[in-house]
C-alpha cells in the first residue's frame, strides 16, 4: 500500500510525537549525566571504584576544536575521494563500453 | 557486464563515502562502549592482544585467498570497513537508561563477509577510532577487537548460519545475528573489565554487577541493531541478491525470478 499525501502528513507527525515522547521519557539523572556514554556511566564508573583512572590516548583529540579539525580532514579526504569516483557514475567511456558489451551479446 | 559491475560497485563506494563524510561532520564526541586507554593493567592487554592476533592474521589470509580471483571483493571490504566504523562510532540515545552507546555493526560483516574478515574489518575500524577519535585506546585495542570484532562477530555468524540451517527466514535470521552480535559484544566487554579491574575481589559477583549496568541500556540498543541488520540483509537481498549468492548467504532457488 502507498501512503497517500494525507497519510504521509499522518505518518510524519506520528513519527515526530513517537520521538518526542522516547526522548522526554522520565529517568533518575541529572542533567550532567544525561546521555553519557556507557563508556563513563558503566566502564569508567567501575573502574573508578577500583582505583583505576583512565589514561590520555596517544593522540588527544578530544580538546578543543581538534576533534572538529580532524573530521574536516576527514570529511575533505573522503569527500575528495568521493568526488574523483563519481566519474565512474557518468564516465562516458564506461557507458560506451557497456553498450558495446550489450550489443555484441546480441549479436 | 564487467562494466555494470564497476558502475555498481561505484555507487555503493559513492553512498558509503557520502555517509562517511557528513557522519563524520554531524557527529560530536565519541559515546563508546570501548575500553579507554589504561582501563586494563598491562598484564591483561597483553594477553587480549595476543588473543586478537590470530584472529587478525587469519583474517588477513582470508581476504587475501578470497581477493585472489575476484577483483570487486577488496572494495566490498572496504566499504563494509567504513559501514562499521561509521555504526561503532554512532551515539544512540536510549531514554529507558538516559545514556548513550552504540551499536557494533559486525553482525552485518559477518553475515556478509564471514567472521574471520568481519573481525578484521572491526580491527581497522577501532584502531582509526582509538588513534584519531579519542574512542578507545591503543593498549586496550586488543581487548576491543576481542570483543567486536571478534566475539561481536562470531555470535552473529553462528547464529546465523544456525537459525538458516533451520530454515528460518532471512529477515528473522539476520535480526537474532545483530541481536546476538551487539549482546556477545558487551557481554564480552563486561568479562574483559572484570577480569582487568578486579584485583582481589570475587569475578563472578563483580561481572554480574556490570552486565546488570550494561543491560538498561543494551537490551534496547541489542535489539535496535537486530532491526539494522535484518533490515540491511533484507535491502541486499532484494537490491543486490547477486552479492548475497556470491558470498554464500543464500542459495540461487532463493532468488525470485
Amino acid at each position: 500500500m502507498k501512503a497517500t499525501g494525507k497519510y504521509k502528513i499522518f505518518y510524519l507527525f506520528l513519527i515526530v510525537f513517537a520521538f518526542s515522547i522516547y526522548f522526554s521519557l522520565p529517568t533518575d539523572l541529572t542533567a550532567s549525566e544525561k546521555w553519557a556514554g556507557v563508556d563513563e556511566s558503566v566502564i569508567e564508573k567501575f573502574a573508578k571504584e577500583f582505583g583505576i583512572e583512565p589514561k590520555e590516548p596517544l593522540i588527544n583529540t578530544d580538546q578543543g576544536d581538534l576533534l572538529l579539525f580532524v573530521f574536516l580532514l576527514a570529511g575533505v579526504v573522503g569527500g575528495f575521494i568521493a568526488g574523483y569516483y563519481w566519474r565512474e557514475l557518468i564516465d562516458y567511456k564506461d557507458r560506451k563500453a557497456e553498450k558495446v558489451l550489450v550489443g555484441s551479446k546480441k549479436t | 557486464m564487467n562494466s555494470r559491475f564497476k558502475i555498481q560497485n561505484s555507487k555503493l563506494i559513492i553512498l558509503i563515502l557520502v555517509m562517511i563524510y557528513f557522519s563524520l561532520f554531524t557527529l560530536s564526541d565519541a559515546y563508546a562502549m570501548h575500553l579507554a586507554e589504561g582501563i586494563l593493567p598491562f598484564t591483561w592487554s597483553l594477553i587480549w592482544w595476543a588473543l586478537a592476533i590470530p584472529f587478525i592474521g587469519y583474517g588477513i589470509w582470508r581476504l587475501k585467498v578470497l581477493s585472489k580471483d575476484d577483483l570487486s571483493f577488496k572494495p566490498l571490504v572496504g566499504l563494509l570497513a567504513a559501514v562499521v566504523f561509521i555504526i561503532s562510532c554512532m551515539p544512540v540515545p536510549v531514554p529507558t537508561a538516559g545514556t548513550c552507546s552504540h551499536p557494533a555493526g559486525t553482525g552485518i560483516t559477518a553475515i556478509i563477509l564471514g567472521p574471520a574478515i568481519s573481525a578484521l574489518v572491526a580491527s581497522v575500524a577501532l584502531f582509526i577510532q582509538a588513534l584519531f577519535l579519542a574512542h578507545g585506546g591503543l593498549s586496550t585495542l586488543g581487548a576491543n577487537i576481542v570483543s567486536m570484532g571478534v566475539m561481536g562477530s562470531l555470535a552473529g555468524f553462528i547464529i546465523f548460519k544456525i537459525l538458516r540451517s533451520l530454515r528460518l527466514n532471512l529477515m528473522i535470521s539476520g535480526f537474532f545475528a545483530g541481536l546476538l552480535a551487539d549482546w556477545a559484544t558487551y557481554l564480552m566487554t563486561s568479562v574483559e573489565l572484570a577480569l582487568g579491574i578486579r584485583g582481589d575481589a570475587p569475578f563472578l559477583p563483580l561481572l554480574t554487577q556490570i552486565i546488570v549496568a550494561f543491560a538498561p541500556t543494551q537490551i534496547p540498543l541489542g535489539i535496535l541493531e537486530g532491526f539494522m541488520t535484518s533490515g540491511v540483509v533484507m535491502l541486499l537481498y532484494k537490491k543486490r541478491p547477486d552479492l548475497l549468492m556470491k558470498m554464500m548467504v543464500i542459495k540461487p532457488s532463493e532468488v525470485k525470478g
